[in-house]
């Protein structure tokens, strides 16, 4: 081991430099609360995020995430207030939203691999279209659940960590295992790095390719579930708006190939808190809000940027 | 491994630097809005950002954190972090109300003095509400348009987003002209606002209409594109556009006494100046100037700008 690949640890020392800055700069941010703070309002971009991983190391992307966040969580708190009061209301409704979800992947899945559009141009169709089908169902109206015990969901705590840092963490652990032990995982690598190769080698690319759509939108149906119970309420316009660029920025700043066939699900996760750190601490520093996007995009290049070099 | 082991040693040290605590005695006063995706949105952060520095010069004791979200569940985002800051006060503009209620619930419930600006929450969690009069501005803006169209022609309607604000407004003015029996609304679409949203829209309707004597919409950003369809169209048919807000541009058009745009009724983006000074009179359990009261609700009258007052409108250096 007197060889360390520095590459790999890129992302890991962008976030260790970030928060040694950031303890520094503000005396806040430590402070237990605003940690817990910071990993919740990663948590549900984050979810999506661990999805989007393996698609993106399949070779593919989806653009819909966003969207389709609006859409599923909408169509959940409908639901559930059809169903009514109680946990089993709740229960069904969640049960719901990751069906919901993991559907309209398959659908992104089929039109990308049986329809053979590219993913870039398939998503950006159905980000449209969900978009869209989102405000005709709700007139543009924010849909607010009537359920009591729903909020408890996303908005409630287990052992003082939020339950969707909770949620968001297991899957991370669920996500690493499937992508780095199981023979899909490394499946999925195989079609990224060389599709042609891999159909020669007995796998079945297509079929590989549209799994990780599905696994992407059941994220989505986690998430939206998180999200909406967390806020009691789902904005058509706004749930979700932009969230596959943080989605996608978050994956490539955790050191996975956008041309496909390598990646990590912690390379993803620490992305994800580095893009939450961010936005955090540049409220807390209380720089300009008209600046903090040009921040927010030099870090994305710096921590890209430092990755490439290393590979070069 | 060694190198890795280092980095996190190193990162354990630099953790335990020990934090800087220093805590003065000060009113911390939290103002969080939606960022600019419109003119007016970016009238009202010019308007936050000259209350704030005005107040903090005269009051040393005044400290203020001015935070804008691009959507409405950064916002809540925000929210949490200007509570890790341990705000004594919150003047917040909500994106949108059904979003944002549990987050000013919690802030509320924390003893935080919290004022909200011009979007009501359905359960009210604030100890101020303040906010424009949307129906008076339907109201008013109708009102002024059936007298200057002599009871009679055809109006087209420009919408804001479809948010309740919105609906508001178009209620409002519809009641009115309903007892007009000589105007007809011919169409009315959303146009969210948007100049360039707007100029589409009316472009639409220049299509579709043949006789327009007039066009309401509501905002004076959409005015700049519903003026501009009329431009390139060459039609003459339009004697009457009437936007809204007041915005600086259209105002110097009332002064300069443009034919077509010859008013316009407030609803100013300052409401959020108002709504620190309310901020800052609550924390400091102050009353305002002489009052005897402590206000919980402010409704800020929809005035109509026409030539005559447009002067003390006219804020120059204003963004919006």
């Amino acid at each position: 081991m007197s060889k360390i690949d520095w590459s790999k640890y890129a992302p890991l020392i962008a976030l260790i430099v970030l928060v040694a800055i950031s303890a520094m700069a503000s005396e806040h941010f430590l402070a237990a609360r605003n940690i817990s703070n910071v990993l919740r309002q990663v948590s549900y971009t984050g979810i999506i995020a661990l999805g989007m991983t393996f698609v993106i190391i399949a070779g593919g992307i989806d653009l819909s995430v966003g969207s389709m966040l609006a859409l599923v969580g909408v169509l959940t708190v409908m639901i559930l207030n059809a169903v009514g009061e109680g946990w089993f209301a709740v229960v069904l409704a969640i049960g719901a939203a990751i069906a919901l979800g993991a559907l309209f992947g398959l659908i992104n899945g089929a039109i990308v691999t049986k329809g053979r559009v590219a993913a870039f141009i398939a998503t950006l169709a159905t980000m449209s279209i969900f978009r869209s089908l989102t405000l005709y169902i709700s007139d543009a109206g924010e849909i607010v659940s009537t359920n009591q015990k729903y909020p408890d969901v996303g908005g409630g705590y287990f052992l003082s960590v939020p339950n969707p840092v909770w949620v968001f963490l297991s899957l991370a652990i669920i996500f690493h295992i499937l992508l780095n032990h199981t023979a899909f995982g490394r499946h999925v690598c195989a079609i990224g790095s060389n599709a042609t190769v891999s159909a020669y080698s007995a796998i079945k690319v297509k079929t590989i390719y549209l799994i990780t759509f599905v696994i992407t939108g059941a994220t989505v149906g986690i998430s939206a579930v998180m999200l909406s119970s967390r806020l009691n309420s789902v904005s058509p316009g706004d749930a979700g708006l932009f969230y596959e660029l943080d989605v996608i920025a978050a994956v490539v700043i955790g050191g996975t190939s956008l041309a496909g066939g390598k990646g990590t699900i912690w390379g993803t996760v620490i992305g994800v808190i580095i893009l939450g750190i961010i936005n955090n601490m540049l409220n807390l520093l209380g720089v300009s809000a008209y600046l903090q996007g040009t921040v927010k995009g030099l870090v994305i290049l710096v921590a890209v940027l430092a990755q490439y070099k290393q590979t070069r | 491994m060694k190198g890795v082991l280092k980095v996190i040693t190193m990162s354990i040290i630099l953790m335990m630097v020990p934090l800087t605590g220093m805590a003065a005695d000060k009113y911390k006063i939290g103002v969080s809005v939606p960022s600019a995706d419109h003119g007016w949105t970016a009238g009202l952060l010019w308007w936050a950002k000259k209350a704030t520095d005005e107040l903090a010069a005269k009051d040393s004791q005044l400290e203020f954190f001015v935070v804008a979200a691009s959507s409405g569940t950064k916002q809540v985002g925000d929210v949490e972090d200007l509570m890790i800051k341990g705000i004594n006060a919150l003047v917040i503009l909500p994106h949108n109300p059904a979003t944002l209620q549990k987050v000013i619930e919690e802030a509320y419930a924390e003893g935080i003095y919290t004022v909200v600006v011009d979007r009501e929450l359905a359960n009210p969690a604030q100890d101020v509400f303040i906010a424009g009069d949307n129906p008076g501005l339907g109201r008013v803006g109708a009102e002024w348009l059936a007298k200057e169209m002599g009871d009679k022609g055809n109006i087209v309607v420009l919408e804001g987003m479809q948010i309740p604000i919105n609906k508001q407004r178009v209620d409002a003015f519809n009641e009115v002209i309903s007892k007009h029996s000589g105007i007809n609304i011919l169409d009315s679409q959303p146009a969210d606002w948007s100049t360039q949203k707007a100029l589409s829209v009316m472009e639409n309707f220049l299509q579709k209409h043949k006789k327009i004597d007039a066009v309401w919409c509501q905002d004076d950003d959409m005015l700049k594109g519903v003026m501009q369809a009329i431009k390139e169209s060459g039609r003459t048919d339009i004697k009457t556009v009437l936007g809204g807000a007041g915005s600086k541009d259209i105002i110097k058009m009332v002064i300069d006494g443009d034919p077509v745009v010859r008013a316009t009724v407030t609803y100013s983006p300052s409401m959020i100046a108002s709504g620190i000074a309310l901020a800052v009179a609550g924390v400091k359990d102050e009353t305002l100037g002489n009052l005897y009261h402590k206000p919980t609700r402010l409704i800020l009258g929809a005035e109509l700008v026409t030539k005559e007052n447009a002067k003390d409108y006219y804020y120059p250096d204003s963004a919006y």
